[in-house]
């Protein structure tokens, strides 16, 4: 049994405009251990995945297909008291934004201390102790004074270390991280990055990292899901999608990078931007932007295609394998 | 980039910054050996920095979480006073300005912040952010003229201009930068202080956000004061790039020299720490112990305590920008020496 086992999960969110559809035939495993790096334009869904996840999809916005399963159960059908235990404690979430997590009244002491009360039962000074000790694995700078601090005293960088010191707190069996090192510098990215490897890897952890950095997820992830206006386009082993992309998206994601340009000149951009939930267009929702774009992909959402280990949900592609399939079975009959 | 010139822009000198971290007044107060003193702690954000940049320029800050960019950045923008130094836009003198004076400055200057969250008013629709800030600085100008000025910037950026009448809340990070690059470049600025633009932009939308601020540039002639962690990013946009390290500029360079030959062992550690898309990257330089806090700054080199060049001098003095070969300044006593 896969830890977390994600089937057609479908997200809406009801907007005055009629209800909207976030997420679509979301489908995707994770095993225990494993580091999967979903990548994706922003508004993809990227984030509202990780929320659905752990059911904090708040009004206007809820589950309104499919289903979680995490080490069986349906994550979406716990009661709230269920859900608690899991959340923070099995499952836990680093954000985007750090004041998402962090409660700015607070000293980050107390609010690592009361994390770890409310979770385990536990003296203080033992939880004390133990926050010292996860803020040293991140790195934080004299902790026995960042723990008397305020987060407003701190910087962007800063606090989200402490962010990912407190996702640690509970020995997690899933990290979902959503741009956790986005407002980091690169020695610092360079040393979380190492630093969570390092802890999933020694503690079995789970990750699920939410990233725009594709040289991030080349380096902590050992699968990729790629996202396009709410659906899974392409997903598989990192090392493929990041050697050898099949999805025009993906590739036009890849040549897009600055190192793919000549310094100065203007970079690889792909045209025009993700519609918004509202207008998705008929067909593949990329097609507008897409330099293969036919009349099929006009019209008929693309089903996922094998090509080599990756899912692909693209007409070419398919239409590529059939050709290869086709020319293959010539060749046999010639042959025989 | 090409419309680079000699003209100085905006100039810090000796620019110091510090915040006080003790409380009110009551809070100062302390009871040591049988009297009562008032003691007070300061977090030293900038010491002693002066920067030039050049009209036409796009002049790269980066550096370590917590080492002073933003203060920089809030500093240009006269949203922060400076403890000592000073701030010249143009040849004026800014940093002592009130807010009526600061008026003429604050359309020429735009900021385009690091938080998306933060940055945009929760209660106003897009389309009201965008035209507020165009309809204040075009007092002249009908509905109908700001609206257009707007839909044009909306489309500049990529924003769908049916998303005029939503709300912030209901757009995702990147979504939310996009609409206030839109803001910032709606006012016809001619420099802009850039802090993390597009940290929180997937790589499609940072190259169209790149691409529009290097056309803008060619433009308007506009002169960028750009603060990033990304490096690739520096690499490819920056004319120049300053290098920070707790509160002090290690090295200021041409973008060229610093990516070949980065002469300040911090900005060699730094570089090494890009993220490659190849597994076989060179192994970045793992430094030594911790950033140390800007509350009890170390005398002599503020990087000394993790420098594997270090030596007693270094503890001792504070090392002083100097030019180099390659038409930048390193402020390090093992350049200087000749030793690194
Ligand atoms: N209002 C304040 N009160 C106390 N300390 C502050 C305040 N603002 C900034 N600081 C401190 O000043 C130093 C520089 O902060 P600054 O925000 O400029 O860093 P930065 O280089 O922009 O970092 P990041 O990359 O994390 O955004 C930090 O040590 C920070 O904690
Ligand atoms: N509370 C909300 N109400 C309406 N739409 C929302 C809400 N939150 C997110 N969305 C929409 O859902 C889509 C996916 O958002 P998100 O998951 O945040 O994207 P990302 O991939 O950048 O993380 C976007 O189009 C966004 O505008
Ligand atoms: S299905 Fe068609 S439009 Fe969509 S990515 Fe493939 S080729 Fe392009
Ligand atoms: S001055 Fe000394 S300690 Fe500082 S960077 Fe140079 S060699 Fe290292
Ligand atoms: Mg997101
Ligand atoms: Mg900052």
């Amino acid at each position: 049994m896969a830890l977390l086992e994600v089937n057609n999960l479908e997200v809406s969110f009801g907007l005055r405009s009629g209800g909207v559809k976030a997420l679509r035939d979301i489908n995707f495993k994770l095993d225990r251990g494993e580091r999967i790096g979903v990548v994706g334009e922003s508004g993809a869904g990227k984030s509202v995945l990780g929320f659905s996840i752990l059911n904090l999809i708040s009004n206007p916005g809820s589950i309104t297909g499919g289903e979680i399963l995490f080490e069986g159960k349906n994550l979406s059908k716990l009661s709230a008291g269920e859900l608690r235990s899991v959340r923070g404690n099995r499952i836990s979430m680093i954000f985007q934004d750090p004041m998402m997590t962090l409660n700015p009244v607070l000293t980050v002491g107390e609010q690592m201390i009361e994390c770890l009360m409310a979770h385990r039962k536990i003296r203080k000074e033992d939880a004390r102790n133990i926050a010292l000790q996860k803020l040293k694995q991140v790195y934080i700078p004299s902790p026995e004074t960042r723990l008397d601090q305020y987060p407003h005293e701190l910087s962007g960088g800063m606090r989200q270390r402490i962010v990912i010191a407190i996702g640690l707190l509970m020995d997690p069996d899933i990290i979902i991280a959503d741009e956790p090192t986005t407002a980091l510098d690169v020695t610092i990215q360079a040393e979380i990055m190492e630093l969570m490897l390092e802890l999933c890897e020694r503690n079995n952890v789970a990750l699920i990292l939410i990233t725009h950095d594709l040289g991030v997820v080349s380096q902590v992830t050992q699968r990729t899901i790629v996202m396009y206006a709410g659906r899974i386009i392409e997903q598989g082993p990192t090392k493929e999608i990041i050697n050898d992309a099949q999805h025009p998206y993906t590739q036009g994601l890849m040549n897009a990078l600055p190192q793919m340009a000549v310094p100065g000149a203007r970079l690889n951009q792909i045209r025009g931007a993700m519609p918004p939930l509202q207008r998705i267009p008929t067909g593949c929702a990329f097609n507008p932007r897409c330099d293969y774009v036919t009349e099929t992909c006009k019209h008929n959402l693309p089903g996922f295609t094998e090509s080599g280990s990756c899912l692909v949900a693209c007409h070419m592609v398919a239409e590529m394998k059939r050709e290869a399939a086709q020319a293959a079975s010539l060749a046999q009959e010639v042959q025989s | 980039m090409n419309a680079q010139s000699q003209e100085t822009l905006v100039q810090l000198d000796d620019i110091y910054k510090k915040f006080s971290i003790s409380g009110d007044f009551l809070d100062q107060l302390k009871f040591r050996q049988g009297r009562i003193v008032r003691e007070q702690e300061f977090v030293h954000a900038i010491n002693g920095v002066s920067l030039e940049v050049k009209r036409g320029e796009a002049l790269c800050v980066v550096g370590e979480s917590g080492c002073g960019k933003s203060t920089v950045a809030r500093t240009v923008m006269g949203l922060l006073n400076p403890s000592q130094g000073s701030v010249h836009y143009d040849g004026q003198r800014i940093d002592n300005l009130n807010d009526r004076a600061l008026m003429p400055y604050r359309r020429k200057m735009q900021m385009i912040f690091q938080n998306p969250y933060a940055s945009l008013n929760p209660r106003m629709t897009i389309a009201q952010t965008l035209q507020e800030p165009v309809a204040l600085h075009n007092p002249g100008w009908s509905g109908q003229e700001v609206r257009d000025k707007v839909a044009e910037v909306m489309f500049s950026v990529g924003i769908d201009p049916s998303w005029g009448e939503r709300h912030p809340h209901e757009f995702s990070g990147g979504q939310r930068q996009r609409i206030s690059i839109a803001r910032a470049l709606a006012v016809g600025p001619e420099f802009i202080v850039a802090d993390e633009p597009i940290s929180a932009l997937d790589v499609s939308i940072q190259a169209q956000v790149l691409n529009l601020m290097m056309d803008a540039q060619e433009k308007h002639n506009l002169t960028y004061l750009f603060i990033t962690h990304d490096l690739s990013v520096v690499e490819h946009f920056g004319t120049r790039v300053a290098v920070m390290y707790l509160g002090s500029l290690c090295e200021l360079a041409p973008t060229k020299a610093l990516f070949s030959t980065p002469r300040h062992p911090y900005s060699q550690a730094l570089l090494s720490a890009i993220p490659r898309l190849d597994d076989n990257r060179p192994q970045h330089i793992k430094l030594q112990g911790e950033v140390p806090t800007p509350v009890n700054l170390p005398p002599g080199c503020v990087f000394h305590g993790r420098c594997p060049h270090v030596n007693d001098r270094c503890k001792r003095e504070i090392p002083q920008l100097i030019a180099t070969d390659e038409g930048g300044q390193v402020a390090c006593h093992g350049v200087e020496e000749g030793r690194i």
